[in-house]
């Protein structure tokens, strides 16, 4: 739904009151698009169905981190808007914010990216998403009955994160 | 902005867990020992070395980048002597030299002084041709695979995204001498 016009939408979500409820959602992804972890804290809406909402998802990351490679304005050497570029290569995105939510970025080097959505009125969540993945490679890489590149099924990880996502302020 | 990391495995090394050099070497030796019981064939064995190794490379490379902050490396030179000096040091506790690079710079050696995995290792006439240390070489394939390969999904309506296959494959030049030296030759195939 948009709204033109610029006038005032909706009221603000609560501000975060540091008792745990910022987190809103979170994925991670590998280099070929599965989505390796959803997980929910506070999610009012939901409009499209979970395959189609992380498609969208890794599309929408895969576009903005080739348009922000594009708009570089310190690189010398762009390629072609488009051209899919290595993990890690060329400028990377951060995060971006909309009146309702803050979406936090970040991708290793070996593709897997996590994203983290948040409260607005966040600040930058570049540790976190590091300590997140440190998370990851503890509890997920490590344990040798995992299959790398399937959907991760660990409970302890979840528990992890679930307390993590709450610490969160 | 963090300081870009030091791009030796010092630091990182004293931070980590170690288990003993003995219980490592030896337990090496009984996985080598054991394949060579199961498939006799010593071809067998070297590929089957190479195949743990890449289950172990695919996930140590995450490890790795987190351990050790290290960014994305420029070029292959950079990476050689990431894996040489970091890596090796952060998960085998010595470092590698690189050396013997071609004139394209499309290839190198990195030659271990000092490999924990041949400790007391002395190979019999019988095992002519067995890469006792094809895990490293292993290893290496399955971490750089991960950073550099790119997997397109081919479900995905976009029109842009391509296929490139693995760029890094190591030659099975891996061989241990009986001074215990190893060597691995690194090659990347041009795009």
């Amino acid at each position: 739904m948009q709204f033109f016009g610029g006038s005032e939408i909706s009221p603000a979500p609560s501000a975060p009151t540091g008792s745990g409820n910022n987190a809103h959602m979170m994925y991670i992804f590998n280099r070929n698009g599965v989505c390796l972890l959803y997980r929910e804290w506070n999610r009012p809406l939901r409009t499209l169905n979970a395959q189609q909402d992380h498609k969208l998802m890794f599309g929408l990351l895969f576009s903005l981190k080739s348009f922000t490679a594009k708009m570089d304005p310190t690189s010398v050497e762009k390629g072609n808007l488009g051209v899919p570029q290595l993990p890690g290569q060329g400028c990377s995105f951060h995060s971006f914010r909309t009146n309702t939510y803050k979406l936090s970025f970040m991708e290793s080097p070996s593709g897997i990216k996590i994203i983290l959505v948040t409260h607005p009125k966040t600040g930058d969540l570049q540790e976190p998403l590091k300590y997140v993945y440190n998370l990851y490679v503890e509890y997920v890489v490590k344990n040798p009955l995992y299959v790398p590149g399937t959907p991760i099924r660990c409970d302890l990880f979840n528990t992890a994160l679930d307390q993590y996502a709450r610490s969160l302020a | 902005m963090a300081p870009p990391a030091p791009r030796t495995g010092d630091a990182v090394f004293a931070n980590v867990e170690r288990v003993n050099a003995e219980l490592f070497t030896l337990t090496y030796g009984a996985i080598v020992r054991q394949l060579l019981t199961d498939l006799e064939e010593v071809e067998e064995v070297n590929k089957q070395l190479d195949q743990m190794g890449y289950n172990i490379g695919i996930r140590l490379i995450d490890e790795f980048l987190t351990k050790s902050n290290i960014s994305r490396c420029v070029d292959f030179k950079e990476t050689a002597e990431v894996i040489a000096k970091a890596g090796f040091k952060m998960f085998l506790g010595v470092t590698a030299s690189v050396t013997n690079w071609d004139a394209d710079g499309t290839s190198c050696s990195l030659v271990l002084e000092d490999n924990p995995l041949v400790d007391f290792v002395e190979l019999p006439d019988t095992c002519q041709g067995l890469y006792y240390c094809n895990i490293l070489s292993g290893v290496i394939r399955g971490a750089l695979e991960m950073t550099r390969a790119w997997c397109c999904m081919d479900k995905f309506h976009s029109a842009f995204w391509c296929c490139f296959k693995a760029c890094i494959s190591p030659e099975p030049n891996f061989w241990c001498t009986h001074q215990g030296m190893c060597l691995v030759r690194l090659a990347t195939h041009p795009r």
